[in-house]
């Protein structure tokens, strides 16, 4: 009914924190781009920007899905749901529970994804490192 | 059916991705516009399966063949999507020397 509006709405939360993000990143420049202790690290940002995407990419398929169903139309309140009480009470619960299972389920997969990352790049630069030390040896 | 046929086009948007030659292509967002909605259908088919259960896995005919239309539809938008992005940021400058030759 209107589930994706959840995840589009976390893709905006998402956003307005990775603005916040870049500008704190540009002022210490040296401490988000590169290493602490030997190890690299991806900006907060960039992180961001993934999730960003993943919440907006999906919710812009289930948008056009949701079109495809006749349940959002291009007059006032765009929603067919919206335009009686019942609707509106059966579109809510199923934000409350889609909805919100959608924008868990990203952010958690989203959550992997960045661990997962910080980890291979920091083994790619550990084989770096053996290579050049087996180079030099 | 729709969220098979996305899952598939994420697969192989991964695949391409991963196999890259060239970083200007923008794959990243095909990758990451699939399996953001397979994930979102995906929480949608399981909210179906704990409703109709056994049920979920036999759909009629007709249904299946509007999911499966409506799947490769929404991988036909996702691949617009991405195309609209790719002529807009334009990072080969193809566009952008195209529109110089016409002047």
């Amino acid at each position: 009914m209107a589930c994706f509006l959840v995840p589009a709405a976390e893709a905006l939360v998402a956003a307005a924190v990775k603005k916040g993000a870049e500008k704190k990143e540009t002022n210490n420049a040296k401490a988000s781009e590169t290493a602490t202790e030997g190890k690299v690290k991806i900006p907060f940002s960039v992180k961001l920007k993934w999730l960003g995407r993943l919440l907006w990419g999906g919710s812009a398929l289930l948008a056009f899905e949701h079109v495809w169903h006749g349940e959002i139309v291009p007059w006032f309140p765009f929603l067919t749901a919206a335009s009686d009480p019942a609707g509106a009470a059966e579109m809510l619960r199923e934000m409350a529970t889609v909805g919100v299972g959608m924008a868990v389920l990203i952010t958690l997969v989203w959550l992997v994804m960045c661990r997962a990352a910080e980890r291979i790049v920091n083994r790619r630069d550990a084989d770096d490192t053996q290579s050049m030390a087996e180079q030099e040896g | 059916m729709t969220l098979l046929i996305t899952v598939f086009a994420a697969v192989i948007a991964t695949v391409l991705w991963y196999n890259r030659k060239d970083d200007r292509m923008c794959l990243g967002t095909l990758c990451f516009l699939y399996w953001g909605a397979s994930l979102m259908w995906l929480v949608d088919a399981i909210f179906e399966y704990a409703e109709l259960k056994a049920e979920y896995f036999t759909p009629a005919l007709e249904d299946m063949a509007n999911d499966a239309f409506l799947g490769l539809s929404a991988v036909a938008l996702g691949l617009v999507i991405w195309l609209v992005r790719l002529l807009i940021a334009d990072p080969k400058g193809s566009v952008r020397a195209a529109l110089k030759k016409q002047r």
